[in-house]
C-alpha cells in the first residue's frame, strides 16, 4: 500500500525524524491559511499523487511551457495562485502513464536552502533476508540511472535484525554520504530512527530522494515515499486510514474486497486464472501469440464459487475486453467449482465476447462435462497454448 | 533416490486442526501412507485428530512441537497455521530443532520472515517457502498441497518459485513418460528459506536425476545467481540437462504480481535479465509454460 509525500513525512517526524513544517490542503480555498502557517519567505507547492516525477511532470490542462507538479513561491499570493493553477488538474510524469493523475491534495510546505542533495532508502534486500540501507551521495536524481551509469556510487547496507544499526553500520552510511560536523551528527541520530520507523510500521519500501544539507549545515528529508507491506496491514489500522482509494483502480479495489490478486492492464483478453505464476504465463503466451492482456488475476488456491463469479464480474466490467481466457490447473481447486462458478457469472452479467476454458488438475472430466452441458458459448481448449491461440484467434475473427 | 524427503521421513503438522491443514493432511496420509506422525496445537495437547474418512488413521495432538518431536521422532513438519501465527510457528519448529520445515502459509509479513530468518542462519533446520506447495517425491512422501494424481516416479528433478506452473512441469513430464524424482516449490515470497542454488546443488548430487526443470518468475536476482552457480558447477563437471521458464515477460514494473515477491523494481527483476543469464549457464528456456515436457524431451535426444 503507497501513502502520500505528507503522510509519510507525518510517519517520519513521529518518530523523530528531520522533516520540514508543512500543510495538506485539498481546495484553492484552504492555500491562503496554509501558507500563513509557515514562516515563508519561501515556500513549496508540492502535488500529492502516489507517482514519482512530479517535478517534471506537466499538466495536461495547462500549456506546455507552465511549470511542473512542485513549484516554489515567493509569497503567500503565489501560493495561492499555484494551488489554483495545479488542483483538480491532471499531471503525467514518467511514471503515471499517459493518463497522468489528477491532483486533489498538494502539501504547502517551507522551503529549504539546499546544500547538497543525497539519495537515502530502505528495503528489503532478498539476497541477504535483511533491511537494507541503499546510500548514494547522487540525491535528487532517478537512482536507477545511477545504478546504471555509476554503481560505485551507491552503498547497499544490509542491517542484521538481531543487532540493529550499529554506531559501525551508522558511521558507514555517513561515511558514503559524505557527511561531516552537524550533519554526521543528524546522520548518526537519524538513521537508527529511519530503520525503527520501517521495522515498526512494516513498510516494504522507505526511500529519501533527496535527504538534503542545508546551508545551515543539518539535514532534512526533501522528499519521502512509503511504501507499506500489504500483508502486514492486519497490524497496522493508523496506516490503513491513511489509504487513498482516489489512487487506485476501481477494479482492483473491488477485487481486494474479495480477496482476488488483480492487476489492470492495457490489453484486450481478460484472464481468470490459479496461481500467480501461472497467472503471469498466461499474460506472457497471450502476447506470444499477438495480442495483449487487459489484467493479471490470480483467483487463488482455494477460491469458492462465489469468488469465481466475482472474478469473472471484474473482468467483464473492464469496456476494453474482447475476449476471455480462464486458465485453471486445479490441484487443490476443483476443475467443477470453477466451471460452476462461471456459469453462475455468466448468467448474471452475460456473456458479450468470445471465452475459451482450459481446465486440468482434479475433477477436470466434471469441469468440462458442466461447461459442455450448459449450452453456453464457450470454446474449450486443451492445454494453455491452445487456449491463447483460440482466444487469440476469437478475438481477431470478433473484430 | 530423492531429494529432502523419501518414505521414512516422518512428518508433524501444525496447524493441523484447520479446514487447510486437516484437508492437506488426509490428501497425504492418502498418498501413498505419507507418515504423517502428530498434529500441535497449543490449546489441544492431549486431544486426538481424525481425519473424517472411515477406517483412516487418527493422528495425536500435541501442545509444542518438542513435545511432538520427542514422542514421534518426526524430521519434518509442515506448516498451515495463518499468516499472523506462522512465523512464531516456524521459530517454535527451529528450537525444537526439527530437521526440515516446510511453510505452506501465504500472506506472512515479510519483517516476520527477515527474523525468521535470522534465527534460521544459526539453527540445524532448513526451511522450504513460506508461500510454496511444498515438496513431493512420486509414490513414497507429500509434503504440502501439491496434486499428488499428476505425478509419475521418473528422472526429472522440478523446482519452482511458482506452485500450478510447478504442476505444469509435473503434469507434461509425466505424460512425456518422464516422470519425476522430486519436485520442490520453493515459494514467491521475497524472503524465504531455500533458494534455488540450494535445490540445484541437491538435484546435481542426486544419481536419480537425469534432468532438471526449473521455473522462476520476475522479480529479485536468484535466478541470476543460480545461473551463475551453475555455470561455475558446470566448470567443475558438475552438470544436467535444464529446461527453463520465467513468468511475468508482460508483466509492467512496479506492480506485484500476486506473489509478494514478483515485482519489477528499482529497474531489476525483470525477465528478459533471467532468460538470458539462464540461457548463458546452458538452460533450455521455454517461451511456452505449455511446452516443458517436450522442449525436456528433445533436448534429451540432442544430448543423448
Amino acid at each position: 500500500m503507497n501513502i502520500h509525500e505528507y503522510q509519510a513525512k507525518a510517519v517520519l517526524k513521529e518518530y523523530g525524524a528531520p522533516v520540514a513544517e508543512g500543510v495538506a490542503i485539498f481546495s484553492a480555498d484552504e492555500a491562503e491559511a496554509a501558507a500563513k502557517k509557515l514562516p515563508g519567505p519561501l515556500w513549496v507547492v508540492k502535488s500529492q499523487i502516489h507517482a514519482g516525477g512530479r517535478g517534471k511532470g506537466k499538466f495536461k490542462e495547462l500549456p506546455a511551457d507552465a511549470k511542473g507538479g512542485v513549484r516554489l513561491a515567493f509569497s503567500i499570493d503565489e501560493v495561492i495562485a499555484n494551488a489554483k493553477d495545479m488542483l483538480g488538474n491532471t499531471l503525467v510524469t514518467a511514471q503515471t502513464g499517459d493518463a497522468g493523475k489528477v491532483v486533489n491534495r498538494l502539501y504547502i510546505e517551507d522551503g529549504a536552502d539546499i546544500e547538497r542533495e543525497l539519495y537515502l532508502s530502505l528495503l528489503v534486500d532478498r539476497s541477504s533476508g535483511q533491511v537494507a540501507f541503499v546510500a548514494s551521495t547522487e540525491g535528487g536524481m532517478d537512482i536507477e540511472e545511477v545504478a546504471h551509469s555509476t554503481p560505485e556510487k551507491i552503498l547497499t547496507l544490509p542491517i542484521n535484525p538481531l543487532d540493529g544499526v550499529t554506531d559501525e553500520k551508522a558511521g558507514q552510511l555517513c561515511d558514503a554520504l559524505k557527511l561531516e560536523g552537524d550533519a554526521r551528527a543528524d546522520g548518526l541520530k537519524l538513521f537508527p530512527i529511519l530503520y525503527k520507523a520501517f521495522v515498526e510500521k512494516d513498510m516494504s519500501l522507505l526511500e529519501i530522494n533527496p535527504l538534503i544539507v542545508m546551508k545551515d549545515g543539518h539535514l532534512r528529508v526533501l522528499d519521502a515515499k512509503v511504501s507499506f507491506d500489504g500483508n502486514a496491514l492486519f497490524r497496522h489500522e493508523d496506516i490503513v486510514a491513511l489509504r487513498d482509494k482516489t489512487e487506485e483502480d476501481e477494479k482492483e479495489i473491488e477485487a481486494s474486497k474479495h480477496d482476488l490478486a488483480y492487476v489492470a492492464l492495457d490489453g484486450n483478453i481478460g484472464c481468470m486464472v490459479n496461481g500467480a505464476g501461472l497467472a503471469m504465463a498466461t499474460m506472457d503466451i497471450i502476447k506470444l501469440y499477438g495480442a495483449e492482456p487487459a489484467n493479471f488475476l490470480d483467483v487463488g488456491g482455494g477460491a469458492s464459487k462465489e469468488k469465481v463469479t466475482a472474478a469473472f464480474k471484474i473482468i467483464t466490467s473492464d469496456p476494453n475486453v474482447k475476449g476471455i481466457l480462464v486458465n485453471i490447473f486445479g490441484g487443490i481447486m476443483r476443475c467443477d467449482v470453477i466451471a460452476e462458478g462461471v456459469l453462475a457469472a455468466v448468467k448474471e452479467v452475460g456473456l458479450q465476447v468470445p471465452l475459451v476454458v482450459r481446465l486440468e488438475g482434479t475433477n477436470v472430466e466434471l469441469g468440462k462435462k458442466i461447461i459442455s452441458e450448459s449450452g453456453l458459448n464457450v470454446i474449450p481448449a486443451d492445454d494453455l497454448d491452445d487456449a491463447a491461440q483460440k482466444i487469440v484467434a476469437a478475438v481477431k475473427e470478433a473484430n | 533416490m530423492s531429494i529432502l524427503v523419501d518414505k521414512d521421513t516422518k512428518i508433524i503438522v501444525q496447524g493441523l486442526t484447520g479446514k487447510t491443514g486437516t484437508f492437506h493432511t488426509e490428501q497425504a496420509l492418502e498418498y501413498f501412507g505419507t507418515k504423517m506422525v502428530a498434529g500441535v496445537h497449543p490449546k489441544k495437547g492431549g486431544e486426538t485428530w481424525s481425519s473424517g474418512i472411515e477406517g483412516a488413521a487418527e493422528l495425536p495432538i500435541f501442545a509444542s512441537v518438542k513435545e511432538a518431536k520427542d514422542a514421534t521422532g518426526a524430521n519434518a513438519s509442515v506448516v498451515y497455521v495463518p499468516p499472523a501465527g506462522a512465523a512464531a510457528a516456524i521459530i517454535e519448529a527451529i528450537d525444537a530443532e526439527i530437521p526440515f520445515i516446510v511453510c505452506i502459509t501465504e500472506g506472512i509479513p515479510v519483517a516476520d520472515m527477515v527474523k525468521v530468518k535470522a534465527r534460521l542462519d544459526n539453527s540445524n533446520s532448513r526451511l522450504l517457502g513460506p508461500n510454496c506447495p511444498g515438496v513431493l517425491t512420486p509414490e513414497e512422501c507429500k509434503i504440502g498441497i501439491m496434486p499428488g494424481s499428476i505425478f509419475k516416479k521418473g528422472s526429472v528433478g522440478i523446482v519452482s518459485r511458482s506452485g500450478t506452473l510447478t504442476y505444469e512441469a509435473v503434469f507434461q513430464t509425466s505424460q512425456e513418460g518422464l516422470g519425476q524424482t522430486t519436485a520442490v516449490g520453493i515459494g514467491g515470497d521475497p524472503v524465504k528459506g531455500t533458494e534455488f542454488i540450494d535445490m540445484l546443488d541437491m538435484f546435481l548430487d542426486d544419481p536419480e536425476t537425469e534432468s532438471i526443470i526449473m521455473i522462476g518468475e520476475i522479480g529479485g536476482s536468484a535466478e541470476e545467481e543460480a545461473a551463475e552457480w551453475l555455470q561455475e558447477q558446470a566448470k567443475k563437471g558438475r552438470k544436467k540437462p535444464m529446461v527453463g521458464f520465467i513468468a511475468g515477460r508482460t508483466a509492467p514494473p512496479g506492480r506485484t504480481m500476486g506473489h509478494a515477491g514478483a515485482v519489477i523494481s528499482g529497474g531489476k527483476g525483470g525477465a528478459e535479465d533471467k532468460i538470458a543469464a539462464m540461457e548463458a549457464a546452458g538452460i533450455r528456456v521455454s517461451p511456452s509454460p505449455a511446452k516443458l515436457g517436450k522442449t525436456l524431451v528433445e533436448l534429451l535426444k540432442e544430448t543423448a
